[in-house]
């Protein structure tokens, strides 16, 4: 049934290009984008129950691995994208070591501290990340020889991929795994009296999120051909967890629905406003004291309640 | 040998800074259990409201802008508590994450009022002459910044160990639901403390003014040493935030001189240390 459900949507995701324009082709390009880094927050936020307020790191980190490799070394696509998802991996297991010494805000302080460094360093080492003007000029890489510059085929190959990472986050959590996850989330004294490791759970949890973080960062620098340390910044961090927490943290389809209406919300505000941190922590303010659980689960809320009146 | 002596008092001006900013960061932490994000704009809202009062007024003296400052940042502060985190009493993650969004909101409207360019505090004129020590000289305001910072560490201490508000702070952080139940007014503790955090942080950036002058960003330059400074001390305690202060700007200081480009990956070490072999801080005695 809820397979059937979704063909349309499948449907339409697929078709898209076909009828829109460039513009709006873009913009699904970018929502994919931020879902798929939204999702990855996820695991840790809604299923991990460690709130991280670092997540950018892993998608600026992996971003400027890449864009560093490609446009100063003059590696090619593949071998970049390969050593910069392996130094994303390593820096979440280096980081996963320090923040999840600590839980609940501690763990949130020490991600925030970890990623304010190296937003510091982005703009500080300028002869190596070029500071504030940030690497401009690079490309976007050629899987078998397909050019991705053409927004359509941007957007097929990113739509490939989030539906790879969905599918993947969709059976990391559904996994015996996943489960232990929720156990040690919820009830992390018990777990461990039932002979679990919750911190082997947590960090192999949160390095599984760098790498999905670090795969969004290398979408991102391949559709922006650009990158800034804003991309490291804590309003970066601050939008995906706004994203995850405003869809519905702990649900798979809640993270892509925040993450899409974020970023909507920065697209056409930004044609009207100058100022999107304003409206940001507006939203923030209203999301958090209006609907805590998000929308999904608020919608789904509504929904049984509905079928249960019609009965 | 002058590098050494005058990096060395420049780290303990910036050590006195970073505990005008971070004391009232783990006060509030310690009591409401709340990181408050907020922190690094109120700092920042400080340093502007000082900039414009002294460069409006010719002669206003920085004491009194200072504590003007500090009183309206704290008014703020205690209106955002009341109207907001009150309600949120029970969702700690969401009293994080307003206190987030209210940084933005903070620090986007200070963008809007005072533009993007930096705007310098005046020194005050009565402490511009420099001072000689052990033969060097060095500026007087700085010198003067690093004793603000002990007295107000010492009346902190007083407020909290010798006086009836102290007490009940304490009893607070020690155990809230015990101290509710004997009658102490908890929530109104809350809003005190919120407001007296926010009111240090206003005056300090006042104070900072002159050395770090006002502009866009300077939040988030500060709340990522407020945070650094208190995971080393100790979430909550208020001898780990004056020594981890001074242990970061000695850090931070000669980190930058020496390799101005590392400065950063240098801060970040000690944390890691204490982090890796005593994670409630140097000083702290609960695990966040």
């Amino acid at each position: 049934m809820k397979w059937i459900a979704a063909t349309p949507l499948v449907a339409l995701l697929l078709l898209l290009p076909f009828f829109a324009g460039d513009f709006y082709v873009n913009l699904a390009s970018q929502i994919l984008i931020a879902a798929i880094f939204a999702l990855s927050l996820n695991l840790l936020v809604g299923y991990g129950g460690m709130t991280s307020l670092g997540h950018a790191s892993y998608l600026g980190v992996g971003a400027y691995i890449s864009a560093l490799l490609t446009s100063r070394y003059g590696f090619g696509h593949g071998p970049a994208a390969i050593i910069s998802i392996t130094g994303t991996i390593a820096m979440a297991a280096f980081f996963g070591v320090i923040a999840l010494r600590a839980t609940g805000l501690g763990f949130l302080m020490i991600t925030l501290a970890l990623s304010q460094v190296l937003w510091g360093l982005a703009y500080r080492m300028s002869n190596v990340t070029n500071g504030d003007n940030g690497i401009a000029g690079l490309t976007r890489p050629m899987p078998f020889g397909i050019s991705l510059d053409s927004a359509a085929s941007f957007y097929r190959f990113a739509l490939l991929v989030a539906a790879v990472a969905f599918l993947m986050m969709a059976i990391f959590v559904s996994s015996s795994f996943g489960s232990s996850l929720k156990g040690v989330r919820d009830q992390p004294r018990r777990m461990a009296a039932l002979g679990f490791n919750p911190w082997m759970i947590r960090w192999i949890t949160f390095i599984y999120a760098g790498f999905w973080g670090g795969v969004s960062g290398l979408l991102y620098v391949y559709y922006n051909k650009y990158i800034h340390p804003t991309s490291l910044s804590i309003t970066s961090s601050a939008e995906a967890l706004l994203g995850v927490i405003a869809g519905g943290s702990g649900t798979l389809g809640g993270p892509v629905v925040g993450a899409a209406l974020v970023l909507l919300l920065k697209n056409y505000a930004s044609a009207y406003l100058e100022r999107w941190n304003m409206l940001l922590g507006l939203v923030f303010l209203f999301i958090v004291l209006m609907m805590p659980t998000g929308i999904v689960p608020g919608l789904a809320r509504l929904m049984t309640r509905l079928r249960r009146g019609l009965r | 040998m002058q590098f050494w002596i005058i990096q060395g008092l420049n780290s303990l001006s910036l050590g006195g800074l970073l505990f005008l900013l971070s004391s009232g960061f783990s006060l509030i932490f310690g009591l409401m259990r709340l990181a408050n994000l907020t922190h690094g704009a109120f700092f920042m809202l400080g340093t502007y409201f000082g900039a414009t009062a002294l460069r409006a007024f010719d002669g206003l003296n920085i004491w009194v802008t200072a504590l003007g400052a500090g009183i309206a940042v704290a008014a703020i502060g205690g209106l955002f508590e009341r109207l907001v985190l009150t309600r949120l009493k029970t969702n700690p993650l969401g009293q994080v994450l307003v206190t987030l969004g209210m940084s933005f909101i903070i620090s986007d409207a200070c963008l809007m009022l005072w533009g993007g360019d930096s705007i310098p505090v005046p020194t005050p004129q009565n402490l511009q002459s420099p001072t000689r020590v052990f033969g060097f000289v060095f500026p007087t305001y700085r010198l003067v910044l690093v004793g603000c910072a002990i007295g107000a560490a010492i009346a902190l201490y007083f407020l909290l160990e010798r006086t009836r508000l102290g007490a009940m702070i304490r009893a607070g952080v020690d155990d809230r639901q015990m101290a509710r139940a004997v009658g102490i007014p908890v929530s109104n503790l809350f809003t005190v403390v919120f407001c007296l955090g926010a009111g240090i942080a206003g005056a300090g950036g006042v104070l900072g003014g002159p050395i770090l002058s006002a502009y866009p960003g300077l939040d988030a330059d500060m709340l990522p040493l407020a945070l650094i400074v208190v995971i080393l001390g100790g979430i909550g305690s208020l001898l780990g935030a004056f020594i981890g202060s001074f242990i970061i700007g000695l850090i931070y200081t000669f980190g930058t001189a020496l390799f101005p480009e590392l400065a950063y990956i240098i801060l970040f070490l000690p944390m890691i240390f204490v982090i890796a072999f005593r994670p409630q801080g140097l000083f702290g005695r609960v695990g966040a």
